[in-house]
């Protein structure tokens, strides 16, 4: 399809020379207009049309090329007077301190090196690296330091040297009295190429008199569209606005000068120009006034096109724009496979897929051109590159024509390989492979195992969909970016895409020691995992859930681990549950908490590859929620609602709590508080008063689990890790406990008490924000309040932390990205500097690193890196 | 083939990009927190805070630290340990003594209190011969009060000079805010505020070999950079691990070595590591755009596009992966 005949190799960044810019010039720009009266554009004005077209079905006067292959032509402006280019005034400093007003020779450094070493003693940076210190760094150390011109004379003509100072951004003195930019060009142009080299520029690419303008680049208009209103006027780009601007002073600085004005009126005009053009390079100088739009919006120039996170580079250019892409709401489904995703009709219709017409499938392929509906081909792309639209008028002929060599572009089927995505892609498994299933409805379906590595919930998410146009990118996403082969995270090694919340409960009721099932409940569940044959029942003529489970895993597997929901049977021995322990792939005891099930599913894996982990999370998952839902599974109030015995001893806890906090205070009071080491005496109260208040809520928590007992659901999900914690449970049942600004018990609002509702200086609980009460019973207005207040808090905390994490990641990834492992498992980056000499000491995938296997041996061939 | 062969990194796989997802990637589940280290009175930044400091490879973290554990004895007896302590904390003039200008008589009165002089066991006689050398010109003793005439001639100076002389060093290592002995697994340690490796280095009494600071740039100052990697390393290791994030060891390595693969810390962003990029196109993509690209070109420098940011300007294939993979063969 698309072959690369030509590759970039290198690109050079130079400056152009007056007569270079001459000789790429397109036309002279002599009028300070665009269209004139008829709305035609005016020959030699800014958007003379031999700099190229932007309205359609014109045709290009220079190169005779239509709207889109017209690249655009540069035309140029002739100043009367040179200017000042803003950006490069501190290289023009530069050049002008180092070399002598007479004879323009390099002042000092006659040798290279005396030079170079000022510049290092200066940046003070000792030259380790081979990148040498830029010129700009030069310019900057330069400027700054004073020791550098000892010399009053030029040591070769003995002419004395004048003090050079810059104005910023672009006057020069010399001792005093301003230098025209004539003066600095004539000054920059004697400058032998020699010295010019010593002074770290280029002569052949960039002479520093280049940095003094004579004539202007004007960019094509291409790069400069005027936009029609709907009122029919045009209404110009900001570029074209400016170099208007340029023209009109430029020709009135000529005006003058023809007609003998007075020098102070010319340098005035001329002073013009110069603002004009350093705000046409860059309207956000320091130290100039930005030029404005008549609506009062300051110009975007150049300078605004390029950089920032909207400007040319990050948004154009390392930013690309795809097409056969489709974004949309998405939904769970838990019956398509972990490696699926749900694709409406609707999309399905409008995205297609190339599909190569060999001598095997022609007869295939010939069907969707035939078909008027659904799934029918679009376009066919003959063998010459001809791409023809399948209508009902071209259909017949197109059917004709189809040989081998073609391709055609059917629409999206069952099967067809995608990629799917959920910005923000925080890392790699924020895009992978799935496997299209075209489905009735209108929002794409992800089975919500892989919720968590896109970080994605049904709360209004969407995601992006991307159709895979060649055969070389479809082979790579598949034997790379499918689902399955990302269960294991990179980052540590242990699975990402694993059961969560509801599987996890549904794993636990399946395999606890209750569950049992009949005949027909055993054929149900065993059937919805697959599973044909009906195994012997262990317990009489009942299936227990741990044989049905069983089924699911590998003959090699053998587990033994602890389970995180303990109990104890009525005789006060441990529950065999409290164990879990897998022998050769048969669950002997044990109820499965989330370590057990991600513990299963990486040995799985690495038993059986990445394949059997799929069908095992495929099959776990619709076990999981088979079994959840016939048992069924819920919160209500009553989880919550504690017995008046259960309430009494909370009672009795948060009393003991208000004497404890109490006789700290008054103990701080008297000075009888012993100051904990390093700390001041109300630090050391505030200290103990938090440590009494958070021991009380986590005594309440025991109460809570003694009285809320082991069979309720809130308890059984913190339990085994599907959801919540222990500590939800408290807030809800018995209290919400201390809240925190600052990881300091609130203090302020009021003078000297948070709410008027309290005594001055009071420091018990309640006045610093302890909430006795539940969230069930509800909170009172103080503990409302000051709750809200630690509530603000992380909400605020939050949002800050998303920006500062997003710019360190960027920095991060900016600063790894072209970190490689080549050949021989060293790293290098782009220069191919060894940063590692074998990745990571070992070698070991970080993927694979977990391996239970894994040794660490020597580095594997020693070749070297051949890139 | 050997499991552990199979298990081998492949060739062309892009660890950079993963080793920095994998640690940015948690940046968002971490708090901002301050956290309260045992003793020491400060709240030292942990979390996605000290992350960025670290990072950022900053000349000093906002709240030095460090752990000193004791040579012989010392580490088993806590007065020992606290006499130590004592020895290092710094103390500051001003701590001990009131000092304030008379500016009548042109001169600074030091009043010391000689109950905290007794406390901290400083010799009225060695404050006296310490002021003298910073503040020269005479120094009267009457009583408890220090009469410093110095050699200055304008109540500026010594306005100044009163400032100095409060903030001057008596006795202690320079940059030890605060001391306190933790009982630790195997003995008593010293835990500071502030840091000076090589200063307590040279403290009789310390196990210098152990010597714990949680400022990297000190450590590659004084151990080198061999140490400063090693030092980074386990910074970051300790910011994640305290956030319960799991993060393999692999990926923190990597980004300590490309921090410290020049012999000297770089940092992660626009004067470290992405501002010395190879490719014009690259740095320019990243920040400060119009100041890369007009160094290049009067330096006509030349962009050989050997690295990711570069090639995807050009849309052509990255460096990476199976965009590594070259024909050689001529079609």
């Amino acid at each position: 399809m698309m072959t690369v005949s030509k590759m970039i190799d290198r690109i050079r960044f130079s400056l152009f020379s007056p007569e270079m810019i001459r000789k790429v010039s397109a036309v002279k720009i002599t009028v300070p207009d665009t269209y004139n009266d008829d709305s035609y554009p005016i020959d030699g004005g800014l958007v003379d049309p031999r700099m190229g077209v932007i309205d359609p079905g014109l045709k290009c006067k220079t190169c005779g090329g239509k709207l889109r292959s017209c690249p655009g032509h540069f035309a140029h402006i002739e100043l009367v007077r040179p200017v000042v280019h803003p950006e490069f005034s501190k290289v023009i400093y530069y050049v002008l301190k180092n070399t002598c007003p007479q004879c323009h020779k390099l002042l000092k450094g006659a040798k290279k090196d005396e030079l170079e070493e000022v510049v290092v003693k200066e940046t003070g940076e000792p030259v380790l690296s081979s990148a040498a210190p830029t010129a700009g760094e030069a310019v900057a150390a330069n400027a700054k330091s004073k020791s550098a011109r000892k010399a009053t004379s030029c040591p070769h003509c003995k002419h004395k040297l004048p003090e050079i100072k810059l104005l910023k951004p672009t006057t020069f003195y010399k001792d005093k009295d301003t230098m025209l930019p004539t003066e600095v060009r004539e000054w920059l142009a004697g400058v032998s190429d020699d010295d010019i080299r010593q002074l770290g520029l280029d002569p052949q690419y960039s002479r520093p008199e280049w940095m003094v303008l004579t004539a202007l680049l004007v960019p094509p208009v291409s790069v400069r569209p005027s936009i029609t209103l709907e009122t029919g006027d045009r209404s110009e780009d900001d570029l074209t606005h400016k170099l208007v601007d340029i023209m009109r002073i430029n020709q009135r600085l000529e005006a003058n000068i023809n007609a003998g004005a007075p020098q102070l009126i010319i340098e005035d005009l001329w002073e013009l120009v110069q603002y004009h053009i350093t705000t046409y390079f860059n309207n956000e100088t320091a130290n100039i006034p930005a030029a404005r739009h008549r609506s009062g919006r300051p110009l975007k120039t150049l300078s605004q096109r390029l950089k920032g996170k909207e400007g040319r580079f990050r948004y154009n250019l390392s930013g690309k724009r795809v097409n056969f892409s489709a974004r949309t709401v998405i939904s769970p489904d838990p019956n398509l496979s972990i490696d699926e995703v749900g694709v409406p009709m609707a999309i399905a219709e409008e995205m297609t897929v190339p599909v190569p017409v060999t001598s095997w499938n022609i007869e295939y392929i010939k069907q969707f051109v035939t078909r008027e509906t659904y799934p029918c081909a679009e376009y066919v792309v003959r063998s010459d590159g001809k791409r023809v639209r399948v209508t009902e008028t071209t259909r017949q002929e197109v059917l004709d024509t189809l040989v081998p060599g073609c391709t055609v572009e059917r629409q999206m089927m069952d099967g067809d390989t995608v990629l799917f995505n959920r910005q923000p892609s925080l890392h790699r498994i924020s895009i992978m492979c799935h496997t299209v299933r075209v489905l009735p409805g209108r929002t794409l379906r992800l089975n919500p195992i892989v919720c968590s590595p896109y970080n994605a919930d049904f709360d209004g998410d969407e995601m992006n969909l991307h159709a895979i146009q060649s055969e070389e990118a479809r082979v790579e996403a598949e034997l790379l970016m499918k689902v399955h082969d990302q269960v294991i995270s990179p980052r540590h090694g242990h699975a990402i895409i694993k059961p969560q919340e509801d599987y996890v409960s549904g794993g636990f009721f399946l395999t606890r020691m209750e569950t049992e099932f009949d005949k027909s409940e055993a054929c149900r569940l065993l059937s919805i995992i697959g599973i044909t044959r009906l195994p012997e029942p262990d317990r009489k003529d009942k299936w227990s859930g741990k044989l049905i489970f069983s089924a699911l895993l590998p003959s090699e597997l053998t587990v033994d681990m602890k389970s995180k929901f303990t109990r104890k049977l009525p005789d006060g021995s441990d529950h065999p549950d409290n164990s879990i322990i897998i022998k050769n792939g048969v669950l002997v005891s044990g109820a499965l908490d989330n370590r057990a099930s991600d513990e299963i599913l990486e040995r799985v894996i690495q038993l059986k590859g990445t394949d059997a982990g799929r069908t095992f999370l495929d099959r776990y998952g619709k076990l999981a929620l088979a079994v959840i839902t016939r048992t069924g599974f819920s919160v209500s109030l009553a989880n919550y609602s504690l017995s008046p015995e259960a309430l009494k001893q909370i009672d009795s806890l948060q009393d003991r709590m208000r004497r404890e906090v109490e006789s700290v205070i008054t103990q701080y009071k008297n000075k009888t508080l012993v100051r904990l080491p390093g700390r001041t005496l109300s630090e050391t109260l505030e200290d103990r008063i938090m440590a009494i208040t958070s021991r009380t809520r986590d005594e309440s928590g025991g109460i809570v689990e003694k009285f809320m007992g082991s069979d309720n659901t809130s308890i059984i999900m913190a339990r085994i890790g599907a959801r919540g914690s222990i500590l939800n449970a408290i807030q809800m049942a018995s209290m919400v406990g201390q809240q925190a600004v600052r990881s300091k018990r609130p203090s302020r609002g009021y003078r000297n008490r948070c709410l008027p509702h309290f005594k001055r200086k009071d420091r018990s609980a309640a006045a610093r924000g302890f909430v006795f009460s539940s969230f069930r019973k509800g909170l009172r207005a103080t503990e409302f309040f000051l709750h809200s207040m630690g509530g603000r808090e992380s909400l605020v905390n939050t949002a800050i932390r998303t920006a500062r994490s997003g710019y360190m990641q960027r920095r991060l990834i900016n600063a790894l990205q072209d970190m490689v492992v080549g050949q021989n498992l060293s790293v290098r980056d782009s220069r191919h500097a060894l940063v590692q000499f074998t990745y990571g000491g070992d070698g070991a995938d970080p993927m694979k690193a977990n391996y239970k296997e894994m040794a660490l041996d020597s580095a594997g061939p020693k070749d070297d890196l051949d890139m | 083939m050997s499991k552990s062969e199979l298990n081998k990194i492949p060739s062309g796989e892009a660890v950079g990009i993963v080793a920095a997802q994998s640690v940015g990637e948690p940046g968002t589940q971490m708090t901002m927190r301050t956290f309260h280290y045992a003793g020491v009175a400060e709240q030292v930044p942990t979390g996605l805070p000290r992350l960025i400091e670290l990072v950022d490879a900053r000349k000093e973290p906002k709240k030095p630290l460090m752990d000193i554990h004791l040579a012989g004895a010392a580490s088993q007896d806590e007065k020992k340990a606290q006499a130590i302590a004592n020895e290092i904390e710094s103390i500051t003039l001003g701590r001990i003594a009131d000092v304030e200008e008379d500016f009548l008589n042109k001169r600074i009165n030091v009043d010391v209190d000689p109950d905290e002089m007794a406390h901290l066991s400083v010799e009225l006689d060695a404050v006296r011969k310490k002021v003298k050398a910073a503040a020269g010109g005479e120094v009267e003793t009457e009583g408890n009060v220090l009469h410093v005439k110095p050699k200055v001639n304008s109540l500026r100076m010594l306005r100044r000079l009163t400032n100095r002389l409060k903030g001057m060093p008596i006795r202690g290592v320079e940059r030890i805010r605060r001391c306190v002995v933790i009982k630790g697994k195997n003995g008593y340690f010293i835990r500071t505020a502030g840091s000076n490796l090589s200063g307590i280095a040279k403290v009789e009494g310390v196990d210098a070999s152990r010597l714990y600071t949680n400022d990297v740039k000190e450590v590659e100052k004084v151990l080198g950079i061999e140490a400063a990697r090693n030092s980074m390393v386990r910074e970051i290791k300790q910011v994640l691990d305290m956030q319960g994030l799991n993060v393999d060891a692999r990926h923190i390595m990597l980004l300590a070595d490309a921090m410290t693969m020049n012999g000297k810390i770089k940092s992660v962003g626009r004067h470290g590591l992405s501002g010395e990029k190879a490719g014009v196109l690259a740095r320019a993509a990243f920040e400060e755009t119009v100041k890369h690209l007009v160094n290049a070109s009067i330096q006509a420098e030349e962009d050989h596009l050997i690295g990711v940011t570069e090639n995807i300007i050009v849309g052509q294939t990255v460096p990476l992966g199976t965009g590594l993979v070259r024909l050689k063969m001529k079609i």
